[in-house]
């Protein structure tokens, strides 16, 4: 005789209603309803506020200080607003906020042409669809220290076969071709790795949005005989846009914090070329020490991403709407 | 010639219930504005006068769709 899941869960509720003793197993059946969702939450509740509430208000409290993490022990005092004072006034850290914004907008650009693109020729289903699908998506499943360094190795102008491939195209020397030691091409080297990563990702996103959209809506502007050019700005566009729209917004944010494919790829080189704003809060903070100022360098981007998170919030809703 | 009258309903929708700075569509679309301003300072390459003013103006614009936010539309 075979014994179901669903018994053996009853046996375990029984042997845990026994075991409780009848002092608590009287206060817990006191409890309403109210109070046992929160006694679930409540865990959930404290990791957050420990791993993420409680570090950002302790880098406000740091970023006011003169607090430097090589010296423990040093007096801490409050310098008041001279951290953001000196971070908005430094023209190295303004570079970094410059190239970082170079950054953001290519990939973002590339990321959401190539990614719609890809979903709607996914979206055709045609024969091999889903492996192709499952193909494209690699890349996104892989980890950024192993997409850093093999694509080191692809860059490589003496054996990488970026180098070879541009060189068999274009008949210029691989050992011209210097990716990542160029102060002109090493951006794009980077652009080119963040895009080819997280297009996947974008694509995923507008697939969901293009198989959300209903077929009769098709079946009637066919019925009205509009074009398939119509048909993809009237219907398909409208209709993906808060999809593309939250894309955009997901990867947005990412990029601002990007840190580790630069890290990994050119390390903030040659010279600051390729210093984004994470790689000069990093040098800020473990190089120079300076752990005071740094926090107010995290704090204003972080000001940045959540004012940008709400445009998008407010436009994702005005979206949703029509 | 006497002046038409307004039934009360009709007179009662023409007039705005609340002024501009109390009502949330068009509050909004200003801090909106403000936070897209702020934002385009902070990164701009043009002056480091503007990059300075940045956060005052991310904050200011941030604070303001906070509050205008939980305004009846």
């Amino acid at each position: 005789m075979t014994t179901s899941p669903h018994t053996y869960a009853d046996k375990a509720a029984e042997a845990a209603v026994r075991a409780t003793p009848e002092p608590l197993a009287r206060r817990v059946r006191a409890l309403s309803d109210k109070a046992i969702a929160w006694l679930f939450i409540a865990p959930t509740i404290a990791l957050l506020l420990a791993i993420n509430i409680f570090p950002l208000f302790w880098a406000i409290y740091l970023s006011f200080t003169n607090y430097r993490a090589n010296r423990p022990n040093a007096e801490v005092k409050n310098v008041g607003l001279g951290n953001y004072s000196r971070v908005l006034n430094d023209p190295d850290i303004w570079a970094s906020m410059q190239t970082t914004a170079h950054f953001v907008f290519w990939t973002i650009l590339l990321q959401t042409v190539i990614g719609f693109a890809l979903a709607y020729l996914i979206d055709r289903k045609f024969r091999g669809h889903a492996f192709w699908t499952t193909l494209i998506l690699i890349p996104m499943m892989l980890s950024p220290a192993v997409v850093g360094n093999f694509w080191r190795f692809l860059y490589e102008p003496q054996i990488g076969l970026f180098a070879y491939a541009v060189s068999f195209l274009t008949g210029i020397p691989t050992s011209e071709i210097q990716m990542l030691g160029s102060v002109s091409l090493a951006p794009w080297a980077i652009i080119i790795v963040d895009t080819w990563m997280w297009t996947p990702y974008v694509m995923l996103i507008c697939l969901a949005g293009l198989r959300s959209i209903p077929d009769y809506i098709y079946e009637a502007a066919e019925v009205d005989r509009a074009s398939n050019w119509r048909q993809f700005w009237s219907i398909t566009v409208p209709m993906a846009l808060p999809f593309i729209m939250l894309a955009v917004l997901f990867r947005g944010i990412e990029n601002f914090k990007m840190f580790d494919m630069v890290n990994l790829l050119t390390g903030g080189g040659p010279g600051s070329t390729t210093e984004v704003a994470s790689i000069a809060l990093k040098r800020d903070a473990f190089e120079a020490w300076a752990t005071g100022r740094s926090s107010a360098f995290a704090i204003v981007l972080f000001v940045a991403v959540f004012g940008l998170a709400n445009i998008y919030v407010k436009a994702l809703n005005r979206v949703k709407q029509r | 010639m006497s002046e038409p009258v307004l039934p009360p309903h009709a007179a009662a929708s023409a007039k705005p219930s609340r002024p501009f700075f109390l009502r949330r569509g068009p509050m909004e679309a200003v801090a909106v504005t403000v936070i897209g301003l702020g934002f385009l300072m902070l990164f701009q390459p043009f002056a480091l006068v503007l990059y300075t003013y940045s956060l005052v103006t991310l904050l200011a614009g941030t604070f303001m769709f906070m509050i205008v936010s939980k305004f009846p539309e």
